[in-house]
């Protein structure tokens, strides 16, 4: 099972509910941030400075102030921010925003996703179960294929099937019994046979990922978060060798949407996001096992550059953000402006580069496939 | 009371509704199958929820805002309804009048558009039909509020006829042409919402259907050979004349009551499965000039659905909702129903925001190895809560079986009380060997009968767990 060669694996982190890319990247020189930004502004002394890896010249652009664990990733060059990301006359619903995302479909609604599209590439014939895993309940459409079977583990402790049945050996009998009642049939019908041969298949994954958490030993400490427990059960799943390729989680459900009281809670947000990537990629260093991973976390759309008293509203261009011992940190794309002409729809900033040509990359520098039936036509963004 | 009579009233309170419990079954039973067929026809003879009493222990479920409160609210509904073809209908057609969140951003709209299935969706088809083209939700998803005189945007107009009414084809011929498609999209222009969206710079509001004179295109439009300065309501009436109307509407009964179909694109190619039946549906059409429940009542009666038992997969609503009525759990307002709401979303199933306006792919569709990982934990913990009044309510049934229980006699009670459930041999003998590991059960003394649940509970849990389980 264990996979001798390191294939590239990709994780993704979902910021879910739309993050505030202005007050995440903050371009703390300019004027208009200010007066865009009465009541959230970040005082520009709690800005932590974005430096040119390189060179050690500032940016210009600052880390929210929570966001102090990141920025040695940044400082280490392995950091690929991408500013103004987002796509052509962007949606303002969560949904259909994070279904774009999630299908690369702008303009039609499109069922099949992009990450689901890349394991049937990786994975032709579905010989492994577990190339794709997603941590969280019910499946994004982000690794949604037809004969693509993906696991969907809301918790990698317990994950399994009959998790209901008191006692070990209860349980333990319990699954050999249905071990042998999803044995193949003959003759009693299509529908029948396919929930069988998937019950196995099902059975075998959990079977497979049960041993995850017991192989798995380190000295870091994840936070009892919900992101904090995903990233800590990303790792143990990559560090147990199940030639695992595509991990993904959401961070809790629209988190993000922060319409209100917006100081405090974009503050909670970043700090449980930074430092469980920063435990994520220490946990994995220790292991030497990062080396074959990039880590991308992005939101469906940023928010309105000018605050509404306590909170923003939904907005359009974002900031997104690439890790790994292969990215080439720095900047990508160009800082949208912030002058009022300049601004689309009622105060949202217009995106200068388009989430695909981020995924181009991924698809054909990372995981070494044809980008465009997936994608679609996009200039790569030299980050890998 | 015949074991067949119970069981095919089993059938029915499943098909035509969520399931029910055995004491339903059987009194239902008792009462006569085209008693109870009736009975389940005309809701609006029998008591619905009692909505003033749910509002004023659940303010928050009367027109809700929130998505999430209206999927919640929705379960609630077909969880307690007692007019559960009501709510089964309303699934039904919102599983073929797609429209969804994702793109409406508006709870309040899917909630309306909901409650509309559920009181017009076993009428008369014309007018669900007019109901449908003015629901402001319908109009905004399917882009009609951007089709203008002088510019047509087809989207509604070509849905309205491929998915909504005549479909693409049947007997391998096509139904319409694509300038049938124009013409019937140029009729609907001027058919508009009020405010517009998106809600720039006060926010939303909620919408009203509005009919636009100024923006309706007046000339003339050949629609299915007929010429005339026609109306949305004129091409609504002619679609509703087509025999390819009759056949789609009758095929998708047949596929969401008695069996699984091919995927509806295949229709024009693949005949039905029972042509007999889907004939005799669509003369029920046209004799009661487009009613829904005229229909219903000749499928339910139909021995080709009287003979359909356990021939369907459950679509996850179905499974989330006969599995709660099974057991009993969530008969009143109680906490966690927003985390049950959600389950049917982990099986592949985002009630009120279905992926694309095709709908939900159905069938063995429904599973993959996460869906069903999901299925199957969910129906066996319910069904492992012996403290549950379903639950509850079984184990004493087999406890009143007698003294000593052999175990082939206790795997026999247990499929039979959760609706008589048919097993594959494999199946069984596995079931029945389980149960044999521990031997036969007695429940005189207090540790008999703690095992006695305890086994119970296990065997159910095992009984859920199964291939078979998935069908309904």
């Amino acid at each position: 099972m264990v996979s001798n060669k390191k294939d590239n694996v990709l994780a993704v982190l979902s910021l879910s509910g739309g993050n505030d890319g202005l007050n995440t990247v903050i371009p703390f020189n300019n004027g208009l941030y200010r007066d865009f930004r009465p009541n959230l502004g970040i005082p520009e002394e709690q800005i932590i400075p974005l430096k040119d890896p390189a060179t050690g010249k500032e940016t210009g652009y600052g880390f929210h102030p929570s966001m102090g664990p990141l920025i040695r990733f940044w400082e280490e060059g392995k950091m690929a921010i991408f500013l103004g990301i987002g796509y052509p006359n962007p949606s303002y619903s969560h949904f259909r925003s994070m279904d774009i995302w999630h299908t690369c479909e702008p303009d039609k609604i499109g069922n099949e996703g992009w990450l689901g599209q890349a394991i049937k590439e990786l994975d032709p014939s579905a010989e492994n179960v577990l190339t794709g895993v997603n941590f969280g309940r019910g499946l994004p459409r982000a690794l949604a294929k037809e004969g693509v079977p993906v696991a969907s583990v809301g918790d990698l402790e317990t994950y399994g099937l009959l998790t209901g049945i008191q006692g070990e050996d209860q349980r333990t009998e319990a699954l050999d019994v249905f071990g042998r009642m999803y044995s193949p049939t003959i003759g009693s019908g299509y529908a029948l046979d396919y929930i069988r041969r998937t019950g196995t298949d099902a059975l075998k994954g959990a079977d497979i990922l049960a041993t995850a958490p017991g192989m798995y030993s380190s000295n870091v400490e994840y936070s009892a978060t919900a992101v904090g427990q995903y990233m800590k059960n990303i790792a143990q799943t990559h560090l147990a060798g199940f030639g695992t390729r595509v991990l993904y989680t959401t961070s809790p459900y629209n988190g993000f949407d922060t319409h209100a009281s917006q100081a405090q809670a974009h503050s909670g947000l970043w700090t449980d996001v930074s430092a469980n990537v920063e435990t994520f990629i220490d946990d994995l260093r220790g292991h030497d096992a990062m080396d074959n991973v990039t880590l991308l976390m992005f939101s469906e759309f940023g928010r309105r550059v000018g605050d509404n008293g306590s909170g923003t509203d939904h907005g359009a261009a974002s900031v997104a953000f690439a890790i790994g011992e292969h990215v080439k940190g720095g900047f990508y794309g160009d800082y949208p402006s912030l002058d009022q002409d300049k601004l689309i729809e009622g105060g949202n900033l217009e995106h200068n580069m388009d989430f695909r040509e981020v995924y181009s990359t991924i698809l054909e520098d990372w995981l070494h496939i044809d980008p465009v039936p997936i994608a679609g036509n996009f200039t790569k963004v030299n980050f890998l | 009371m015949a074991n067949n009579d119970i069981a095919l009233m089993t059938h029915l309170l499943r098909r035509a509704g969520f399931g029910a419990s055995r004491a339903e079954v059987e009194s239902r039973a008792a009462q006569g199958y085209e008693s109870t067929v009736e009975e389940l026809l005309n809701p609006n003879d029998h008591p619905g929820i009692e909505e003033d009493l749910l509002f004023r222990y659940q303010p928050a479920y009367n027109e809700p805002a929130a998505i999430e409160t209206n999927v919640q609210q929705w379960m609630y509904y077909m969880i307690n309804n007692p007019r559960q073809l009501q709510e089964k209908v309303a699934l039904f057609w919102h599983m073929i009048f797609c429209a969804g969140h994702s793109k409406i951003d508006s709870g309040q709209e899917m909630g309306l558009m909901i409650k509309m299935f559920r009181e017009n969706g076993m009428g008369n088809f014309r007018d669900l039909l007019m109901l449908l083209s003015t629901s402001p939700g319908m109009i905004y998803y399917l882009d009609n509020s951007e089709s203008h005189k002088t510019a047509v945007n087809e989207n509604y107009g070509r849905e309205l006829l491929e998915l909504f009414s005549m479909g693409v084809g049947k007997d391998e011929e096509f139904n319409y042409s694509e300038d049938d498609v124009k013409a019937c999209a140029r009729a609907f222009t001027g058919w508009n919402i009020a405010p517009s969206y998106p809600p720039f710079p006060y926010g939303r509001s909620a919408w009203e259907f509005r009919f636009d004179p100024a923006d309706h295109d007046e000339s003339d439009k050949t629609f299915l050979g007929q010429t005339g300065n026609w109306n949305g309501e004129d091409i609504l009436d002619m679609v509703c004349g087509q025999p390819a109307t009759a056949r789609f509407v009758a095929r998708h009964l047949y596929n969401y009551f008695v069996a699984d179909e091919v995927p509806v694109p295949s229709w024009r190619q693949t005949p039905p499965k029972d042509p007999e039946l889907i004939e005799a549906l669509e003369a029920a059409y046209f004799e009661s000039n487009y009613d829904i429940t005229a229909m219903l009542r000749v499928l339910f009666n139909s021995e080709s659905f009287k003979n359909a038992r356990y021939t369907k997969v459950k679509n996850p609503a179905e499974m989330v909702v006969s599995t709660l009525r099974l057991v009993g759990d969530h008969q009143d307002i109680k906490p966690g129903l927003f985390e049950i709401s959600q389950e049917p979303k982990y099986m592949g199933m985002d009630l009120m925001n279905p992926p694309t306006v095709e709908g939900w792919h159905t069938g063995h569709e429904w599973i993959d190895s996460g869906t069903l990982v999901e299925r199957i934990n969910f129906a066996s913990d319910y069904l492992g809560q012996t403290n549950l009044p379903g639950v509850k309510g079984i184990v004493d049934r087999l406890m009143s079986e007698g003294e000593t229980i052999s175990p082939k006699q206790f795997v026999d009670g247990c499929l039979d009380l959760v609706g008589q459930l048919q097993v594959t041999d494999e199946t069984y003998g596995e079931l029945v060997s389980h149960a044999e590991r521990e031997g036969d059960l007695t429940h005189k003394s207090d540790t008999e009968q703690q095992d006695f649940v305890r086994r119970s509970g296990e065997m159910l849990q095992m009984i859920a767990a199964t291939s078979e389980y998935q069908f309904g």
